[in-house]
């Protein structure tokens, strides 16, 4: 345990704005309405999302103990969170016992030029990159590109993305927005010696990346890559991944540096075996991912012999902070909740401006980053959810994404205010204090069904609601008390049946 | 002071800030599965099938003899062995043998045709195979770089499932889980086999 006090406890600070991948240049609305009239795209992403979805729920119906494996890794997580401080130190001590060298990084400029000082180091002015969306948050690549190094992506996706000058749009298949012939034309338009009868079989553009990348993993010195986990106990560093890239990159240079989130540290080494069930049934789809590669600093004769891990805050802590919030640290970057979420299946991941983008994103970005300003794009993110709750059944880790979106659009109209639904939301939050206002209130609401009359529909409401209903109808409230139907065979009936269709 | 005091700082402050509640961690997934010799082969070998690596059953006796024929069908001379791997397995096959050492260069691997490699455990749930680094299966470097793998795994190394397999690992060694051959699903999400690792796969059943 460091000694050093800080005195009284402050809230940690947010990632720094003007740096990294954490900020779109316009709020969500505005962003999805031009993506939205990309109908290219929206075909390929919902074609992606369904298939992947169909994988998911046929191999997560293979194992009898699904639900008991997402409680573990729920409580893993958890557990990790309330441990942070003892478990960095132990993973610290392991990876140094084990001839790797810990550098801590409290934002994303701290980490680019702890990056960058240990490239410089090697004289390589070239590294290879295995994907990370931690590098992706902080902008390594485009900070080292400033600095005279240039950053190869390996992974079949993250080259297409980064051939195309692009921003990936999905967590897991960050060119998931692009179809074969879009992609046959950036290998034609970008890669060196490339064969100009190429065609757009998936099979020889594949090759086509193969035989551009073979000569960089057998040449460059340094790869840099990020984790997917890091165990405490043995200071065991974890990739999951498919192509054969990650294993290159974690192989076959002299120097491997690896930028890990604080969050993804786990306890013991057993643990893995609850994430290496839950991860790639919920990701891919698959059973198990093709290749996973694991390490504990460096092994004399076998791959790199010079190890750096990079522990990066740039904002964790800040989510840390929200004692409701810090579930979504849980992540395990699955990306299973961009697959089952309707509104991310028709605006894609561009939209949301972030490198997290989806349900988990429109949480994680503005703990991370912040969404004070009023005209912040961070601020409308948690309002880019239609609250169905298909992310929160299909965590692995059973994040409440819908409830944190709540929880941070209360927030979000706290702080700054949305003008009419500000006041709307502030005349709710009275009641909502207290359970027996609460109870109290909705037995009122009940009443409303009067007003509404045959429709169902409330169309018009007095001032302050009226900022709600002039956009929208609501429903009439019903004749139970939320809790009341909520407590109900029926309530529970329609509760499950809604996240069943979710998961359609 | 150090970003190592400020980071550690402010997760202190988080974490008083926000005091988390103790958790204990319910482990009610399956472990400690066991299954009955033919079932557990039967199953790895479909998950393998299923990953479009090729399968191979052989007694301990008819090894040599399987290995040789598998590397010839596919037409691999020239074959990357690790240090330790038992002589015998190879005495049937007629093209040349490497021997793989850390002073090799680990582009030169990139010559080979193949390499012959023992497990040391594999997962029949999820047909996934287990490399450790110990001397009959080499640094990591020999089994990724040439274009074909041939894998030896013993019946008795095949468990049930992940818990029962992660359990028979030793954290500190360098350790590739293998699931059928390098595959990418990156373009519309139609699966290729084959991008940076090894294309093909194949694994011999011993036992
Ligand atoms: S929030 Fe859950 S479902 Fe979404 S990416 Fe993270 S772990 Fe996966």
């Amino acid at each position: 345990m460091s000694g050093v006090s800080l005195g009284l406890p402050a809230v940690p600070p947010r990632a720094p704005e003007g740096v990294g991948f954490l900020r779109g240049t316009e709020k969500f609305p505005a962003a999805a309405r031009h993506e939205l009239a990309n109908a290219q795209l929206r075909r390929n992403i919902g074609k992606a999302t369904h298939t992947i979805r169909a994988k998911r729920l046929h191999v997560t119906g293979e194992l009898p103990d699904w639900e008991d494996l997402r409680d573990a890794g729920a409580a893993i997580k958890t557990d990790v969170m309330s441990r942070l401080p003892e478990l960095l130190e132990q993973l610290e001590a392991a990876v140094v016992a084990r001839g790797g060298t810990v550098h801590w990084a409290a934002d994303a400029n701290e980490a680019n030029a702890i990056v960058t000082d240990l490239v410089r180091a090697t004289g390589s002015d070239e590294v290879i990159k295995v994907k990370s969306m931690a590098t992706q948050e902080i902008e390594l690549n485009e900070h080292l590109e400033a600095n005279g190094i240039h950053a190869y992506e390996t992974d079949l996706a993250e080259l297409i993305v980064q051939l195309g000058h692009d921003k990936p749009s999905h967590i897991l298949v960050p060119a998931i927005h692009r179809n074969r012939s879009e992609i046959r034309e950036i290998f034609l338009r970008e890669m060196a010696d490339v064969d100009p009868d190429l065609d757009d079989n998936p099979k020889h553009l594949a090759a086509a990346a193969r035989k551009f990348l073979r000569h960089k993993f057998m040449t460059v010195p340094v790869a840099i890559s990020g984790a997917n986990f890091g165990v405490a106990e043995t200071g065991t560093l974890g990739v999951v991944e498919s192509e054969g890239n990650g294993r290159m990159c974690l192989t076959m240079p002299q120097t491997l540096i690896t930028v890990m989130g604080i969050e993804k540290v786990i306890p013991t080494y057993r643990d893995l075996e609850v994430f290496l069930q839950l991860l790639p049934r919920s990701s891919t789809g698959e059973r198990m991912n093709p290749y996973t590669s694991m390490w504990t600093g460096v092994t004399p004769g076998d791959g790199p012999q010079d190890f750096h891990l990079v522990l990066l805050d740039n904002g964790r802590t800040a989510a840390l902070a929200d004692g409701v919030g810090r579930q979504a640290l849980n992540c395990i970057r699955c990306s299973a909740c961009l697959n089952v979420c309707p509104v991310y299946e028709r605006t894609g991941g561009h939209a949301y401006g972030s490198t997290y983008p989806g349900p988990i994103g429109a949480v994680l970005t503005p703990q991370l980053a912040g969404m004070d300003g009023k005209d912040d794009p961070n601020s409308t993110l948690p309002f880019a959810s239609s609250l169905c709750g298909a992310c929160y059944d299909a965590c692995p880790v059973k994040i409440d994404i819908p409830s944190l979106l709540v929880e941070l659009r209360h927030q979000k109209v706290q702080k700054s205010g949305f003008g009419a639904e500000a006041a709307a939301m502030k005349a709710a939050s009275v009641a909502m204090s207290s359970a027996k206002l609460f109870t109290l209130a909705q037995k009122a609401a009940g009443l409303g069904r009067v007003v509404a009359g045959k429709k169902g529909k409330i169309s018009k409401l007095p001032p302050p609601l009226s900022g709600w209903t002039d956009a929208r109808d609501i429903p009439a409230p019903p004749a139970q008390t939320f809790r009341q139907w909520w407590d109900s065979t029926e309530g529970r009936a329609a509760i499950a049946a809604a996240r069943k269709d979710g998961d359609r | 002071m150090s970003s190592r005091d400020v980071v550690m700082g402010r997760i202190r402050d988080a974490l008083t800030l926000a005091p988390p509640t103790a958790t204990e961690v319910p482990r009610n997934y399956r472990t400690g599965r066991t299954m009955p010799d033919a079932e557990r082969v039967e199953l790895l070998v479909d998950r393998l099938v299923d990953y479009k690596a090729v399968v191979h059953r052989s007694t301990e006796a008819q090894l040599p003899e399987v290995l040789a024929r598998a590397l010839r069908d596919v037409g691999a001379r020239r074959i990357g062995v690790p240090a330790g791997l038992n002589d015998s397995w190879l005495s049937e096959f007629d093209g040349e043998t490497v021997v793989d050492s850390p002073t090799v260069p680990a582009p030169e691997l990139g010559n080979l045709d193949g390499v012959v490699t023992a497990s040391a455990v594999s997962c029949a749930e999820t047909g996934t195979i287990f490399l450790d680094g110990r001397p009959d299966q080499g640094r990591r470097a020999l089994t990724l770089v040439p274009d074909l793998h041939v894998c030896v795994v013993t019946v008795d190394s095949i468990e049930v499932g992940v818990p029962e397999a992660m359990a028979r690992l030793v954290p500190e060694r360098p350790t590739t889980l293998i699931s059928g051959p390098s595959a990418t699903s990156d373009i519309e999400l139609e699966r290729v086999e084959g991008v940076h690792g090894p294309r093909n796969l194949h694994v011999v059943i011993v036992g």
